[in-house]
């Protein structure tokens, strides 16, 4: 099995590691990052537990492999927020009780999160269609789509995700 | 009371209610920042990963294993199979049923997706890498997979590891009473009956089963971190099945990522994981992937019903009675109380006042995974449900009665609570029509019989494909199981402990026995403390899932923990009061019996002035304060909960729906629930319990099954095929409620988790047969399904053959 070097920014946080060819970027992010916020829940793409931001744009990352993301930014619900203040998605999901057992709430935040860099303020319909490959079994969707609504109203999708789309642009 | 703000539309939360309220959750902190620990986040030291080779028959023999290459793969550290598992007589494990499951096949294959070696290696992808080296011949044998014919006297024995079994029954079981039942039958004025099978589903949680046993050579001890919803009852069957002596056996269960009755029992790759542990020395971690847990751990439903309903002319219900086939798969595993092998299905007669019932039910063995009571199936109440709710709308349909009159008129009155059913369940208490009206009247159910008369005209004169369909479901639960006397799991009752300790400054650490999934246990048994206590919901630490650390009880499953647990945090909090009471007369030099309890502080009668606060009286109770002689000090207490009886939640769905016939596809409109679980200890952990449940309804009634082939192929074994809703196929859902305390329960509360799950799927199916008028089809109503039934021709769902 070949190796390869790869430089990945995570969270801003510069890393060089030598990874398998096939290490899929979830397995890189979270065993060799030690960054354990972002899951998996399926091995078919449709669950979009692992969702992230990779230079700007929501991925599942379950379905890149971390040699693909080699020189790339890669934001993680860790990234979100300091150890005081959340990022607005962050606060909506509790203000509005968008989670239960937690395990697809990292990558439905990412996924509202890239939403609300791409559409600041979407309506219902477009809330549902941004966190269409995001499943839950425990919600029901309905406090989501509000959580995500309280974001878009309360500061959007948040300081570190801005900064981070706007490195992945320039 | 959830209170809305009305320039926002968001609910306002920023308070800690002292005691009942909506309240935002505390373990949502970590959650949100991705700081959650679950199981495949444990990484102990010179932890070793494994993985499961598997059967891709669903039946054979198995003539050969050779692992010599794959034990020759320079990063695997030890291949295990049945035959090393038979030298520590653990080839075999008990179930649930008093039946026997193969941990590693050794004689044959039963099911597709069985486990047949375990590999364990350096890292998790040389162990997927060794499978493939792991040699296996078989002999395939022929399948019995339609449960139909599993009675066949020409079918293949499946378990023929039993001496002298030659067929493929597994019990009957009956209750009810079948003379009276006929009875009723016989005087009844009309009669309709229906066949209808509650296809195999999922419960697919957001994370799969795994687990990291990590044996300690030196001391003894073994630790396993595993996906569970009942810790203790791992400990004791591990220490019953493995032979370890229970005290060196520690069971933690961490965050969980959902269960929904997936985590309960105890799965092969769990005891694996032990015998991987002792074998290399070392930690091994197990986890299983989506298609893992989808074909091989506990599956739910696979009811084929036979019911009857009876009534008079004039639309008074007389009884229901019913046959069942139960397709159990190839080991009976299903987890219930022992001496109820089709669970609490007999609770079939549901809301209404039947004077006879009956129902008989045989279970069958396929070769199909083990499961059955998973789901938020409350020991298979959906079952249960969707039968009585089903029949009620067929009967409407044959008389031409408007089945929401039907319901209405038949329903429990309040005055009849307590309640004895015809198959002897005590119902707690309700109020059946306050309740019905309430979903009636927000869902506006006259208008939409209007606007459903004008679509169906349009499509009559051609115009519109579309149909619209309205459809109901009046469901009451029975769960909190259970009194000791009656229900058990492996001879263990169904009581559970609570310990509470208030600390010297006043905050408090509650210890229990019920394990969280998700169901916001954390915030909600504080709060229970706070309303018993006077002390804030964030000054109390709520533990659970470490059987080093908690008090011995059965687990969350069933709708149980309010129940059970939440009758024992209040009971042991009003045992501390008790305590503090006579600390705080030590305090203020007065008779206990002068003091007057103020929600977090005694005061002495008639001097108000003269008080103790709770604070103060967990510093005096540490202190140096002279106490009477029988009491020792310090404040803390414990306490095992045996209710009395079941609670029995209700509600009132109504499903409203817009069918394309063109296409037959469905698309939900409107959900209104109507929910009453008695007192609410916090509406806003009640609402998203009810949501996520009404989107499982959905999920089962239009897009969920596990169909098989005729050779026993699983087709819904993967997210591509085993469909689940998104947040596209879920409407807003439009939840009411109504109070009706449980009489029998500390704080008059009742369990509700499952109550939306039980009660959505019959509206749901109820609403799209509303539309196209058929009287009956079989869920999931797909697009294929529903298009089929609306041309006379309905699908058999579970199979896929022609």
């Amino acid at each position: 099995m070949s190796h390869h070097k790869v430089r990945i920014s995570v969270n801003g946080v510069p890393g060089e590691d030598e990874v398998e060819s096939r290490r899929l970027l979830v397995h890189y992010l979270r065993e060799t990052r030690g960054l354990t916020g972002t899951h998996v829940g399926c091995d078919t793409s449709n669950c979009g537990a692992c969702t992230v931001l990779l230079d700007g744009m929501t991925v599942k990352s379950c379905t890149v492999l971390a040699v693909a993301a080699d020189g790339s930014e890669v934001l993680t619900v860790e990234g979100l927020a300091d150890d005081e203040a959340m990022s607005p998605v962050q606060e909506g999901f509790r203000a509005c009780h968008g989670l239960q057992c937690g395990y697809c709430t990292p990558g439905m935040v990412m996924a509202a999160t890239g939403l609300l860099l791409e559409n600041p303020a979407p309506d219902e319909a477009e809330i549902r269609a941004g966190i269409e490959g995001n499943l839950c079994r425990c919600t029901g969707y309905q406090m989501i789509v509000d959580s995500v609504r309280w974001a878009a109203e309360n500061g959007g999708a948040g300081t570190a995700a801005t900064t981070h789309a706007e490195r992945a642009s320039s | 009371m959830t209170t809305t703000d009305p320039d926002t539309g968001f609910r306002a939360l920023d308070a800690t209610p002292m005691g009942y309220g909506s309240m935002r959750r505390k373990e949502d902190a970590r959650f949100v920042r991705g700081k959650g620990r679950y199981l495949d986040d444990i990484v102990l030291p010179g932890m070793l990963h494994a993985a499961i080779l598997r059967s891709p028959h669903a039946h054979a023999r198995i003539v050969s294993i050779d692992t010599s290459a794959a034990e020759a793969h320079p990063r695997v550290r030890a291949v295990i199979t049945g035959e090393t598992l038979a030298g520590l007589g653990l080839a075999w494990m008990p179930t649930l049923s008093h039946d026997v499951q193969s941990v590693l096949a050794t004689d044959k294959v039963r099911f597709q997706g069985q486990e047949v070696a375990f590999v364990v290696a350096e890292d998790r992808y040389s162990a997927r890498d060794a499978l493939a080296l792991v040699d296996v011949e078989y002999d395939p044998l022929p399948a019995v997979i339609d449960a139909q014919h599993a009675l066949d006297a020409d079918a293949p024995v499946i378990r023929d590891d039993q001496e002298g079994r030659t067929d493929n029954h597994i019990f009957d079981w009956e209750a009810g009473d079948a003379a009276a039942t006929d009875d009723v039958f016989a005087r009844a004025d009309v009669v309709s009956s229906c066949d209808m099978l509650y296809p195999r589903s999922h419960p697919a949680p957001m994370e799969t089963c795994g687990s990291i046993a990590s044996m300690d050579p030196v001391s003894g001890k073994l630790t396993v971190y595993t996906t569970t919803q009942a810790p203790h009852a791992h400990r004791t069957v591990y220490a019953l099945v493995a032979g370890l002596p229970e005290h060196k056996i520690q069971i933690i269960s961490p965050d969980i990522g959902g269960g929904f009755g997936n985590k309960v029992g105890i799965y092969p790759g769990y005891v694996c994981a032990v015998v991987g542990s002792i074998v290399t020395g070392a930690p091994v971690k197990w986890t299983e992937d989506r298609s893992e847990n989808l074909m091989s751990t506990s599956f739910a439903r696979d009811y084929h019903m036979r019911g009857e309903i009876a009534a008079t002319h004039d639309g008074k219900l007389l009884g229901v009675r019913v046959t069942v086939l139960a397709d159990h798969g190839a080991f009976n595993g299903t987890a219930q109380p022992s001496k109820m092998p089709a669970g609490l299905f007999h609770v079939f007669s549901g809301s209404y006042d039947l004077a006879a019932a009956h129902c008989a039910v045989t279970g069958v063995y396929t070769n199909k995974a083990p499961g059955g009571v998973a789901y938020a199936c409350s020991f298979r109440i959906t079952e249960a449900v969707y039968l009585i709710e089903r029949l009620v709308d067929v009967l409407a349909h044959d008389q031409g009665w408007d089945p929401a009159e039907l319901r209405r008129t038949n329903l429990l009155r309040s005055e009849q609570f307590p309640y004895t059913t015809a198959l002897g369940w005590e119902y707690d208490s309700g109020d059946y029509p306050r309740t019905l009206a309430t979903a009636l009247d927000m869902a506006g159910y006259d208008e939409l019989r209007a606007e459903q008369k004008q679509v169906r005209s349009a499509y009559e004169r051609g115009e519109s494909p579309m149909l619209m369909g309205i459809g109901l479901s009046f469901f009451t639960e029975a769960v909190g199981a259970g009194p000791r006397r009656t229900m058990d799991i492996l001879g263990l009752g169904m009581a559970d402990g609570a310990e509470l300790r208030i600390h010297p400054t006043g905050k408090a650490v509650l210890r229990l026995s019920c394990m969280t999934q998700g169901q916001g246990h954390q915030t909600t048994f504080a709060q229970i403390v706070a309303e018993e206590l006077g002390i804030s919901p964030d000054d109390i630490e709520v533990v659970q899932g470490d059987t080093d650390q908690t008090p011995f009880g059965l687990g969350t499953y069933g709708s149980r923990s309010t129940p059970v647990s939440g009758a024992a945090t209040a009971m042991v909090a009003r045992k501390v009061r008790d305590r503090a009471r006579i600390v705080a007369a030590a305090m203020l030099e007065v008779s206990p019996d002068d003091l007057e309890w103020e929600k977090g502080a005694f005061r002495v009668a008639g001097d108000p002035a003269a008080a103790a606060t709770m604070n103060e009286i967990a510093m005096a109770a540490h202190s140096d304060l002279e106490l009477p002689d029988d009491v020792e000090g310090h404040l803390d207490a414990t306490c095992v909960y045996n209710p009395p009886n079941l609670t029995y939640p209700c509600g009132a769905y109504v499903c409203v729906v817009d069918v394309d016939t063109a296409t037959g596809q469905v698309k939900v409109r409107r959900f209104v629930a109507v929910d009453d679980c008695g007192v609410r200890i916090n509406p806003m952990v009640v609402e998203g319990q009810v949501h996520g449940g009404l989107a499982d309804g959905i999920g089962m009634a239009l897009m969920e099954v596990m169909a098989f082939d005729t050779d026993g192929n699983h087709l819904g074994a993967s997210f591509m095929d085993y469909l689940l809703p998104t947040a596209m196929e879920c409407p807003s859902w439009e939840l009411g409620e109504t109070v009706t305390p449980s009489p029998h329960h500390p704080i008059g509360a009742k369990g509700v988790g499952e109550s939306a799950t039980v009660g959505s799927p019959p509206a749901v199916t109820n609403a799209v047969l509303d539309a196209i008028r058929v009287r009956h089809a079989d869920m999931p109503l797909t697009p294929a399904a529903v298009w089929r039934a609306v041309r006379g021709t309905p699908l058999r769902t579970d199979l896929a053959i022609g």
